[in-house]
């Protein structure tokens, strides 16, 4: 393999930014869940670019928990999403924008 | 090989831009899932792959059908028949559909050019500085066996969140539990 580190790291961060524009832009939780997920799938990728970099299996192992982690979020999130629905009867997430202490 | 990871790049970055500016839920999912297998073509290129067999199993496979699970609870409602049939329009699925079949090309190129005899397997493995499932495997299970404690934990602790947020909010009938809660 002869692909230069940088590129490699340059994907990692391409998918990373678009996975922050869907958080930041969209407004519907279901697609700003999803954009998180990217996100996290492009931190997971610059884990494994640099165990690969250095020959080390650490940043696979890394790659594990990133992985772990997402299921729990995933799992909480979508129980968030199904709750703010029955509420507000809609997946905006602008509409949940009061809050009642 | 270098060609391969060129390809699969672009092919996760044309898929997740798809993504995040699709408007139909089920439409953009789709596109993830194909991002997620460019993705986990090119960990395989990295020479990662056993991480590229959990990205297909777990990210794409019980992560995405969590998703799906999910957008199917909040649209039930009568015409569910002929929301399928408008899913079912080429022009939706024929956009994923491409993508993947470039990156079955591409493993298929990858498994034609495959050497017959093992010892050259393993010399090409060895010049890609693959990292084998086996040294991932001791690694967890020693330097970092607290870590994976504490990710059972998350998981645990997921898991109880999850349910108690997906629980129906409870209706009391009876006046004095009626009262309470108001002035809770």
């Amino acid at each position: 393999m002869t692909i230069p580190t940088e590129q490699q790291i340059l994907l990692a961060v391409i998918l990373f930014c678009i996975g922050l524009t869907g958080v930041l832009v969209r407004r519907n939780v279901i697609f700003m869940l999803m954009s998180v997920e990217v996100m996290l799938n492009a931190a997971g990728l610059a884990f494994i670019v640099g165990g690969a970099a250095w020959g080390h299996a650490d940043g696979q192992v890394m790659f594990l928990f990133i992985l772990a982690m997402a299921a729990a979020e995933v799992a909480v999130g979508l129980a968030l999403i199904i709750q703010l629905y029955n509420k507000f009867k809609s997946d905006d997430a602008d509409k949940a924008s009061d809050m009642r202490g | 090989m270098n060609i391969l990871f060129y390809i699969s790049a672009i092919l996760a970055i044309v898929a997740t831009l798809r993504m995040i500016t699709g408007k139909n839920a089920v439409h953009s999912l789709l596109y993830l899932i194909v991002s997620l297998l460019a993705v986990s073509v090119i960990f395989f290129l990295l020479g990662a792959p056993f991480i590229a067999a959990l990205e297909v199993i777990i990210y794409a496979g019980a992560i995405m059908v969590l998703f799906v699970f999910v957008i199917m609870m909040l649209n039930v409602d009568g015409n569910g028949i002929k929301k399928e049939r408008a899913l079912l329009q080429p022009g939706i699925w024929t956009g994923p559909s491409l993508i993947t079949a470039v990156l079955f090309l591409e493993m298929a190129y990858m498994l034609v050019q495959q050497p017959a005899s093992p010892v050259e397997q393993a010399a090409i493995a060895a010049a890609r500085q693959e990292i084998p499932p086996g040294a991932v495997g001791a690694l967890l299970f020693t330097k970092y066996i607290l870590v994976v404690e504490l990710a059972a934990f998350l998981l645990v602790a997921g898991i109880i969140g999850a349910y108690h947020l997906g629980q129906k909010e409870k209706i009391s009938h009876h006046r004095f539990l009626k009262n309470q809660e108001k002035s809770i």
